[in-house]
């Protein structure tokens, strides 16, 4: 009698997607920290770091070799344990949230097993995505809090607070999306996607709010209030050092590749190809599959680069004008968008 | 005062549109975007370097004469004019033998410029009425301690015009060879 079968292949295949997508995310990470520096450069007239390898492109490395052998250090008034932990958690929240995100078409191998490029596709998939990224703001609350350091408590409420006020707009659009999909499954809504069009089109509102949102879940400028450099210092993680700096930096670094992953994916049609049906090119479903992530990378990559082109263009809010921002203009302009685009729906009868 | 150019502050509280920013945030990302097709400002320093203007003022150089005498007489008047009392010199007499050395009777047995109090003005050139110190177009390189930065003779001398001709040509650089 057997009790349990366990499907080995299953086990290796989604093995295998795992560890190919966090080390995906790594990558891309290490390569923004170049991007940004490179785009920083060049939108003030200058070069960027050209030193290490051609262009810079072992810059990253550089930089995370100096991390690691920097000196750790752990203040001696500091709780320990919720000081290690607050790193890693803002790295385990960062990483989870690509479990759900299709990468790519689905994969049918020569016996016809499809083999879907997704970790995960649970059926409550961008709800997953984000109760994730709200539990992500631990990261920075218990690492403020840790720290025992005024500065970074300081930074750690507004952090937390910040991220609890943008959830709800973001929330919101999500609500006015989820009306044209009638599913949280994040392969359906890119199904939806590459049969209706991409839902940018139909709520141009919708993801501008939540790409605004986007910014301020992640921490970007111009909400990075939690790191203010001339008023906190460096904010949560002004106590951390050596490799715990940089789990902090690097899951910045994710947080905004996958929000960008999320976003693409929700507005601008995943892994679909724009303006083409590409199934009548006939193409075996191995080049499919490496097309479609090809052309979710390259949108993915717009995405960040539109991240980093914000960044050294405007500069940090104010914490009322942010506040001000979220609940009085934000969230009404995300219920407006969520109420037309409800009747609109009814009207078509959908 | 309200001049030609002034701009009154307009102090209107905003409308809703310009209360969330993002047509003024997308004129911002304009501006910025532009700068990226623009010509970059900073010179590659190793592999590339500014072209000095004929006039720059750089490192001294004490000069000799075609035949590779020294000029320098220790008279002192660039001491005397510097205007940082950067320049220490010690004369002595040349002894018999030494003509070829030295073009005239007294020399400098010492001679330091301290590139660190220096401010590259040029009136030790200016003073010179032997026209034994000049400035060329190179500048002090960077130096791990402050007595890197006195400059000895033999850091100051140019090379031999005979012996070491093109070293001393490269030394001489725009300047026309005097005397």
């Amino acid at each position: 009698m057997t009790l349990l079968v366990i499907d080995w292949w299953f086990i290796l295949e989604k093995a295998l997607l795992i560890g190919g997508i966090i080390g995906l995310s790594f990558f891309i990470a290490m390569y923004t920290t170049l991007a940004e520096r490179k785009v920083a450069a060049w939108l003030q007239d200058r070069r960027g770091p050209n030193r290490a390898g051609p262009f810079g492109i072992f810059q990253p490395l550089a930089d995370g070799g100096k991390l690691f052998f920097k000196e750790e250090i752990i203040p001696l008034a500091s709780n320990k344990f919720l000081f290690i932990l607050g790193p890693a958690l803002a790295m385990i929240t960062a990483l989870l949230t690509s479990t759900v995100i299709p990468w790519a078409a689905p994969f049918v191998t020569q016996g016809g097993n499809v083999i879907p490029m997704q970790v995960a596709d649970v059926d409550m998939g961008i709800l997953l995505v984000f109760s994730i990224v709200s539990v992500g703001v631990y990261g920075i609350m218990i690492g403020g809090w840790a720290s025992n350091n005024k500065f970074s408590l300081m930074a750690a409420i507004r952090g937390a607070s910040q991220m609890v006020s943008y959830e709800l707009p973001m929330g919101l659009c999500l609500i006015a999306v989820l009306f044209m999909t009638g599913s949280l499954k994040m392969s359906e809504i890119v199904a939806n996607q590459v049969q209706n069009g991409w839902h940018i089109i139909y709520q141009p509102l919708g993801f501008i709010i939540f790409f605004v949102c986007a910014l301020a879940e992640c921490n970007r400028t111009p909400f990075d209030l939690p790191e203010a450099e001339n008023e906190l210092n460096f904010g949560y993680h002004q106590e951390y050092s050596s490799m715990k700096l940089g789990f902090y930096l690097f899951a910045e670094y994710i947080n905004m590749f996958i929000s960008s992953a999320v976003m693409v994916t929700l507005f601008f049609g995943g892994y679909d190809i724009p303006f083409v049906n590409e199934a009548s090119w006939g193409l075996s479903s191995f080049w499919m599959t490496a097309i479609s992530f090809a052309v979710i990378m390259a949108k993915i990559s717009f995405m960040l680069f539109v991240f980093l082109w914000i960044r050294w263009t405007i500069p940090r809010f104010r914490y009322d004008q942010l506040m001000n921002l979220g609940w009085k203009k934000l969230i009404p302009l995300a219920l407006v968008n969520m109420i037309i685009s409800a009747a609109v729906m009814l009207l078509l009868n959908k | 005062m309200l001049t030609q150019r002034a701009k009154e502050v307009d102090r209107k509280p905003m409308t809703f549109l310009e209360s969330i920013y993002l047509w003024n945030i997308m004129k911002g990302m304009g501006i910025t975007i532009s700068h990226l097709f623009k010509k970059k400002a900073t010179i590659n320093y190793p592999e590339q370097t500014r072209t000095f203007s004929k006039v720059f003022r750089g490192l001294h150089v004490l000069n000799r004469d075609a035949e590779g005498r020294e000029n320098c007489t220790a008279c002192g008047l660039c001491a005397v004019a510097c205007p940082a009392e950067a320049i220490t010199m010690e004369g002595a007499e040349r002894l018999p033998g030494e003509e070829h050395l030295y073009r005239e009777e007294k020399y400098a047995a010492k001679y330091e410029i301290n590139m660190l109090r220096c401010i590259f003005c040029g009136l030790c050139e200016e003073a010179c009425p032997k026209d034994a110190i000049y400035l060329s177009q190179t500048f002090a390189p960077a130096n791990y301690g402050r007595k890197g930065f006195i400059y000895k003779k033999d850091d100051l001398l140019i090379p031999h015009p005979i012996e070491n001709k093109e070293a001393y040509e490269a030394a001489l650089g725009d300047k026309p060879a005097k005397n």
